[in-house]
């Protein structure tokens, strides 16, 4: 006797209806948008002449490795992501797409971007590529994300590094000045993400993740905002006295550092209803701003010195 | 007779159809764009394309 019927099992394969832009969403755009940004400003800097073709593929082979490591991300946080209110809209949650067809999508995103910039820039950008793509994926989202609440901190070199690649491709060594970039990404990363977790604390709780509003509490998270904060503001401005960055850099490093400050100590003061949370928020907001003008900085003076022979 | 009117296999609704078709036109879109890329980087680096020092 058998206890199932074999006979009436049908196996019915699922036929995917994921359209592109689920799988561009899976590539986490603005994500890749800040990488494509601050990439385009590490090479940019570089005190050589890269050929624009060149420089599009190096950029292009960072985009497609850090949207990758979003399809690796997601395909690997999927149960998470369908608890949290901000990620349940995501393909994997939403059904357009399985976890299958998005590992299988981040790994060939991962190899081609890897292999192409490999073998067409040169192999110590497309080494440190793949270092990036692997501490996104294995050391941040497998490991640290689940583990600990000093995820976002030490995950953040995986976001730092993308100006270190674009560099690599630029020159084939590293030097002090994208170390510089990535230092300072390293150190707004927790401002800028703990700010967001201080006003998700509770989607952050019922998925079980163990960001530091959930372990460590509103107050210590608020202090360590602000701690970071202060560092990060001493690390942006430090390569002007130090020679690295021009005085514009310096002037707007110091204007955008004082608003940061400013914010966060707000952060650190207002604990309690509305006050607390538009502060949180306008904390938020204006890192990405910070980060963006900083870097928007250094490229608009990259240009303005390539332009400046051509007018005078 | 309704057994030999059944179609052989899986039938692929509209909204299937359209989904393959867009995502096989991508692939194809960006299997296009890779050979370009290295198109233009070896017309670009010329025959030190192959010299790519570690």
């Amino acid at each position: 006797m058998s206890v199932v019927d074999h006979t009436s099992i049908e196996l019915s394969p699922r036929i995917s209806e994921a359209e592109v832009r689920d799988y561009v969403a899976l590539l986490k755009p603005r994500v890749m948008s800040l990488v494509v940004f601050t990439a385009l400003v590490g090479l940019m800097i570089a005190p050589v002449h890269v050929h624009p073709i060149l420089a599009f593929t190096s950029i292009l082979c960072i985009a497609v490795g850090a949207g990758a490591s979003g399809a690796l991300n997601m395909w690997y946080e999927a149960d998470i992501d369908a608890l949290m209110s901000r990620t349940a809209n995501r393909p994997i949650p939403r059904g357009r797409i399985t976890p299958p067809e998005a590992a299988a999508f981040g790994m060939t995103l991962a190899f081609f971007s890897v292999m192409t910039l490999g073998i067409l820039v040169n192999w110590v950008a497309g080494g440190l590529l793949a270092f990036t793509i692997f501490f996104y994926v294995v050391i941040y989202t497998i490991w640290l994300k689940r583990w600990t609440a000093q995820n976002i901190v030490i995950g953040g070199a995986a976001g730092a590094l993308p100006p270190v690649v674009a560099w690599a491709a630029a020159t084939g060594s590293l030097a002090v000045e994208p170390l510089l970039l990535f230092l300072i990404i390293f150190f707004w990363t927790p401002p800028h993400f703990w700010a967001l977790a201080l006003f998700r604390s509770d989607d952050y709780a019922r998925a079980g993740v163990p960001m530091l509003p959930v372990t460590a509490g509103p107050d210590a998270t608020r202090l360590q905002i602000l701690l970071y904060a202060i560092v990060l503001v001493a690390v942006a401005l430090a390569p002007w006295p130090l020679g690295y960055f021009d005085a514009v850099y310096g002037v707007v490093s110091l204007v955008l550092g004082a608003g940061m400050l400013g914010l966060s100590i707000n952060v650190y003061r207002f604990r309690e209803g509305r006050e607390a949370a538009s502060a949180t928020r306008r904390l938020f907001a204006f890192s990405i701003l910070y980060l963006f003008a900083l870097f928007a900085t250094l490229l608009l003076e990259v240009v303005a010195r390539a332009v400046a022979p051509m007018i005078w | 007779m309704a057994d030999n009117d059944k179609p052989d296999g899986i039938v692929l609704t509209e909204a299937q159809k359209k989904s393959r078709r867009q995502r096989s036109v991508a692939i194809a879109l960006a299997l296009g764009v890779l050979v370009l890329l290295f198109f233009a980087v070896t017309m670009v680096k010329g025959p030190a394309v192959l010299v790519r020092p570690m």
